[in-house]
């Protein structure tokens, strides 16, 4: 574990939550439309894979990333515009707030069907292996509740037959929504899927950076080197409710007082103070510049126009419909 | 030489992968084995690894040529039969049809259906899906009907930057046969005349041309000239060729192999009706599948879906209006 690696990965996971902190905000003071989903207490799991991507690589995070979407090369600036709604964005108010990515960089954009991105992270993989590109990891996350689908399951399958570069993360964070595992699965333990998928799996402490980033760190390690997907599973809490609407009500006090409780942003300082990895002078200095850079971005997209239905493109087609080979076609 | 539309099929994979790197054919027991109907026979051997064999996951199968048309790929996915697609509805209808408009970039792949019935085919092998296909944004749907068109149209498929759902007609699999396949055709987009009449128009797609054809002969004898459209692609739609023949003949019957509820024959009358009333002499019909499913014994199938004969009492009663 290099003291690097664990400082950025603090450094993203405080700009995801103080970013965060100004959505949630945004959304109070009727901003922002629709839906706000927040990640808090899964930063560190997030953030421990997106620090182990590199560009070139294919990453589908879904919708408590914004930690991991940070570390791959998403911005504060990209997230407010989906979240506000900018017409400078790259959803351009066609899409919000966890639905964005730039596919053409590797950063898929989720669709709310989930289980769906696990095969198409497979895909891209599949294109790279078509052109001989080698050293390439494809990496999706996904709740507990997620993998209760179909559509993961043909995805994981899929992967472990082509046997891919690939690595799922499941943030095992006890409630799908409003319903408790006890609801959502049977199996004692999800780790024992991987084996009956011909996977890896691998087992990470959720709220622990450190050992996040090492399991991670092996995990797409591994995917690269050639062995094959691999099937991460943390257990966690999401610490907020599935949307900034739901106030999670569900959740059992002693489940939140229980060492599944404990905020893994806290943890992480923690761990670095005592490793002597950061002082307090530089938190403090870091929260200060991370806050005025969310502040001063938020001011700056309020500004920016929201799209206009007069100009906007009505067409869902790529070319049909538009100067096909020379002539109009409709 | 006799080219038959299933393997004219066979015959634009094959000049597709030949001629484009970036083409690969995913779906079940097409590798070694050739596919169920022999769509893809010898081209694993011919291009090794480029013809894969799938495990039975449709979800999974579109979801992975999404991925791979991320990545510059033009991936060709065979459904085993089109009923099976509904399985993998949820990454066609909302995934692949909607990454452009959402991300701004193309989805080119192409999803072969093999649709239509057949005689004992039954309720889960013979279903018409191009209505459902086409009610959503962002897909082209093609429906081919003769052998030249199954191999031109595939090719443009291929060639095309949006996600084309090619609807290929297995009646028509092994019945049409060509004498060749054609350098140059029709742009996929236009309809064409395929009998050119003057007395009533039948707007008709896929293996539903060819009853149409018949039924236009029979009513030769009873001294009417009926034309024939061929919609080839329902969508998008050529709504200016479908208008001009209503001009010309003024009354209109569309046929369609598929169920009436929001099909493409009530497309076509909702079109010609909102864009062309003043050219209509009579009110429009429509001729389509019975409304339960498709059922397997011959018998009732053979009534359950338009056939020559129940087009020509269509137009007999359209033409009396």
């Amino acid at each position: 574990m290099t003291k690097e690696i664990a400082r950025r990965s603090f450094r993203l996971m405080l700009e995801a939550r103080v970013l965060e902190e100004k959505l949630a905000a945004l959304y109070r003071s009727g901003k922002i439309v629709g839906g706000v989903f927040l990640g808090r207490g899964q930063e560190a799991l997030s953030v421990a894979l997106g620090v182990h991507l590199r560009r070139g690589d294919i990453y589908a995070p879904l919708i408590r990333d914004q930690a991991g979407r940070l570390a791959f090369g998403d911005t504060i600036l990209d997230t407010l515009r989906t979240y506000l709604g900018s017409s400078l964005g790259p959803m351009r108010g066609r899409d919000g707030n966890i639905h964005r990515g730039r596919p053409s960089e590797g950063y898929h954009a989720m669709i709310s069907h989930l289980g769906a991105m696990v095969s198409t992270v497979c895909g891209s993989l599949m294109a790279k292996r078509f052109r001989g590109e080698t050293g390439i990891v494809g990496a999706t996350c996904i709740g507990e509740g997620g993998t209760s689908t179909g559509s993961f399951h043909e995805g994981m399958n899929m992967a472990a037959v082509e046997k891919l570069p690939l690595v799922v993360v499941v943030a095992n964070n006890q409630f799908s929504y409003s319903t408790s595992n006890d609801r959502q699965f049977a199996c004692d333990d999800m780790i024992t899927r991987a084996a009956a998928y011909g996977m890896t799996g691998r087992r990470a402490i959720g709220n622990d950076l450190i050992d996040c980033l090492k399991v991670l760190g092996d995990a797409v390690a591994a995917a690269r080197g050639g062995e094959g997907p691999q099937l991460v599973v943390a257990d966690l809490l999401r610490l907020v409710g599935h949307g900034e609407h739901d106030d999670a009500s569900y959740i059992p006090a002693a489940l939140k007082e229980s060492p599944l409780g404990r905020d893994c942003l806290d943890l992480a300082q923690q761990a670095l103070l005592e490793n002597g990895w950061i002082s307090e002078e530089e938190l403090s200095e870091w929260r200060t510049i991370v806050e005025k850079e969310v502040e001063e971005t938020s001011a700056k997209v309020l500004r920016e126009p929201a799209p206009d239905p007069a100009e906007e493109d009505w067409n869902a087609f790529s070319v049909v419909g538009r100067n096909l080979s020379g002539e109009d076609e409709e | 030489m006799n080219i038959t539309y299933l393997e004219a099929i066979r015959l634009a994979q094959q000049k597709a992968l030949a001629e484009d790197p970036r083409v690969f054919i995913y779906g079940q027991d097409i590798g070694g084995f050739g596919g169920a109907f022999k769509a893809t026979k010898n081209l694993a051997k011919e291009f090794p690894g480029r013809v894969l064999d799938a495990p039975i996951s449709e979800d999974a199968m579109v979801g992975m040529a999404i991925g791979a048309a991320i990545e510059g790929m033009r991936p060709i996915v065979e459904m085993q039969f089109a009923d099976f697609s509904t399985c993998g509805l949820n990454q066609i209808v909302n995934q692949a049809a909607t990454l452009h408009y959402r991300t701004g970039i193309s989805c080119p792949m192409v999803v072969r259906l093999p649709s239509g019935g057949t005689p004992g085919g039954g309720p889960f092998h013979s279903q018409s899906m191009e209505a459902l296909y086409a009610h959503y944004p962002g897909l082209v749907v093609m429906t081919p009907a003769t052998v030249e068109d199954a191999y031109t149209m595939l090719l443009e498929a291929v060639a095309l930057d949006d996600p084309v759902i090619f609807c290929e007609h297995k009646f028509l699999y092994y019945h049409l046969k060509a004498e060749k396949l054609p350098e140059e055709a029709l742009p996929f987009w236009k309809a064409r005349i395929a009998r050119p009449g003057r007395d009533a128009t039948v707007v008709a797609y896929s293996a539903m041309l060819h009853e149409a054809l018949a039924a236009a002969e029979e009513l030769v004898h009873d001294g009417y000239d009926i034309e024939v459209v061929d919609l080839r692609s329902v969508k998008p739609i050529d709504t200016d060729t479908i208008l001009a023949s209503v001009a010309r003949t003024g009354r209109l019957l569309v046929v369609s192999e598929a169920w009436p509820w929001g099909g493409v024959a009530a497309e076509v009358i909702a079109r010609v009706a909102t864009e062309g009333f003043g050219l209509l002499d009579a009110p429009p019909q429509r001729l389509n599948a019975r409304e339960t499913p498709v059922p397997y014994h011959p018998a009732l199938w053979g009534t359950h879906r338009p056939t020559a004969s129940s087009v020509a009492n269509s137009l007999r009663q359209l033409l009396e209006l």
